[in-house]
């Protein structure tokens, strides 16, 4: 688990950032992601019917990652796109007001397809139930599918993924965070107390 | 944000903020299904002590897509005709449960009175008081340029017309000058406000010399029902030195695009040549008009009532 160049070359730029301890490398990532694209395509047999859609901020560029690498494979685009699921939250009354993100479906609709939804980290699996609320207002998809790059447990809904970079037992008081290049300069997962970043 | 009284009132990034969820909400309009869920639950109450007919039919389809119950409320046909007081409108609202009021109201100031009087706990939105603000008017006003112009930074922006009596034309220049961009107004002596000094804007009584500097032109409609005087010599006269005909767009630069609030009056500010041109984007405002108000109903009444910072 050599540490990337890249990686070295951003932490340069956000050193105060970082904190915790890194349990994925930019490698890692790379290989997972990779990895996840083979699974899509054998469990759905190619490309054709799958549209992948990232869920903002940090899935997005994961789903057009995993795309690139669906390309790269079967030399065929997958349309890929994102979902924001913010007024879909249950916990919408509950917080101060959030701006929203973009969304961004495909031309051709989600109807009939394989949808892939791709996140960064799975926890208690209500960003996910949010999703599936907000793909029943945009369409009826023949299938949805789950691709997460961390799943860290402690679900408080019935929902589970289908593809999963990395398991990561963690305990409630750890919190877990995905750095990526598009967003912090950097590819890492990284695990620390509560607290512990301020 | 608690309540949005007047577009002096908001930040950038707030204006920003507005715009930007406005431009997410827009895009629902080309979805199947063109209703979220973000405000189930919450009651929206649309108090019109004014005649309006795109400002309430907007505000009612804005809160209706965001899945809140909408109750119209005009002072035609209700108590408020039989002379009952704001105040215990207010507090009949109140008892109702209302999240939020969306006020219009011909005395300037009534929405703030609604908002601070302690009368009612829920979000006050004013849709127009006055001669005083209109500011989702003026929100919609710069997202239909920001979408023809991007970024206002720098842009001019010239808004023609009766300033005295329009709320429309204090938001607009209140808010396009918070959002970076130059404004000059244009209008008759007579139809500018005495002391214009705290405008941030620059005033001019030659339309003609403005037009080849503008990047966009708002032209404000000639409130015949609020003139009680003599403002100008006539009708015809008005229209030939402020009216938009032709031959004054032709002198617009080529980018340049035409606003108008509406309602329009064919033939006296602006031509029906101008008004059905490409340059005109007055249907596009009305459209715009329901993604803003969307925008401001989520980012007002979508949270807690209780940790909301006293911004307002």
């Amino acid at each position: 688990m050599s540490p990337a160049q890249s990686a070295e070359q951003h932490q340069a730029e956000q050193p105060p950032k970082r904190s915790g301890r890194e349990v994925l490398d930019a490698s890692d990532i790379s290989r997972a992601l990779t990895r996840i694209a083979h699974e899509i395509l054998e469990r759905n047999r190619g490309a054709d019917p799958v549209v992948l859609l990232g869920i903002p901020r940090r899935g997005v560029p994961l789903a057009q990652r995993v795309s690139a690498r669906i390309q790269a494979v079967e030399g065929q685009s997958v349309p890929t796109g994102s979902l924001d699921v913010t007024m879909y939250r249950d916990d919408i009354g509950l917080k101060p007001p959030r701006g929203l993100e973009h969304t961004d479906i495909p031309a051709d609709g989600i109807d009939g397809k394989v949808v892939v939804l791709v996140d960064d980290v799975l926890f208690s699996g209500r960003t996910i139930r949010a999703a599936l609320d907000a793909l029943g207002d945009l369409g009826r998809p023949r299938a949805v599918q789950l691709a997460v790059l961390v799943d860290r447990g402690h679900r408080e809904l019935p929902i589970r993924a289908d593809y999963v970079g990395k398991n990561l037992p963690t305990s409630l008081v750890e919190r877990v965070t995905v750095h990526l290049d598009e967003f912090d300069g950097e590819d890492a997962v990284l695990i620390a107390d509560k607290g512990a970043q301020a | 944000m608690k309540h949005l009284l007047s577009a002096g009132d908001l930040s950038r990034d707030e204006a920003q903020l507005i715009l930007d969820t406005a431009e997410e909400m827009r895009s629902l309009a080309d979805r199947p299904i063109k209703k979220l869920p973000a405000l189930r639950g919450r009651t929206v109450v649309n108090l019109f002590f004014e005649d309006s007919t795109r400002t309430r039919i907007s505000f009612e389809a804005a809160a209706k897509r965001l899945s809140a119950d909408v109750i119209n409320f005009s002072a035609k046909g209700s108590s408020l005709s039989k002379g009952e007081s704001l105040k215990d409108t207010a507090l009949t609202l109140q008892a109702m449960g209302a999240d939020g009021v969306v006020c219009r109201h011909g005395s300037s100031g009534a929405p703030h009175l609604l908002a601070t009087s302690g009368w009612m706990t829920g979000s006050v939105v004013n849709a127009g008081d006055g001669t005083h603000e209109h500011p989702t008017q003026a929100l919609l006003d710069a997202f239909t340029m920001r979408r023809h112009l991007g970024a206002l930074d720098g842009r001019r922006i010239t808004i023609v017309g009766d300033v005295l009596h329009s709320r429309v034309a204090r938001s607009n220049v209140l808010l396009l000058s918070t959002l970076g961009a130059d404004v000059t107004v244009v209008a008759p002596p007579t139809l500018l406000p005495v002391d214009m000094s705290t405008w941030p804007c620059v005033t001019s009584y030659d339309f003609d010399s403005v037009l080849p500097k503008s990047d966009a032109v708002m032209m404000l409609r000639v409130q015949r029902e609020r003139m009680n005087d003599a403002f100008f010599p006539s009708a015809r006269e008005y229209t030939r030195r402020y009216g938009l005909d032709r031959n004054r767009m032709a002198q617009l630069p080529d980018e340049a695009i035409v606003l108008h609030p509406g309602p329009m009056n064919r033939g006296m500010e602006i031509s029906a040549e101008v008004a059905d041109s490409t340059r005109s984007v007055i249907v596009e405002q009305v459209t715009n008009g329901v993604a803003i108000r969307m925008a401001v109903l989520y980012l007002l009444l979508s949270g807690t009532n209780e940790t909301e910072e006293p911004t307002a």
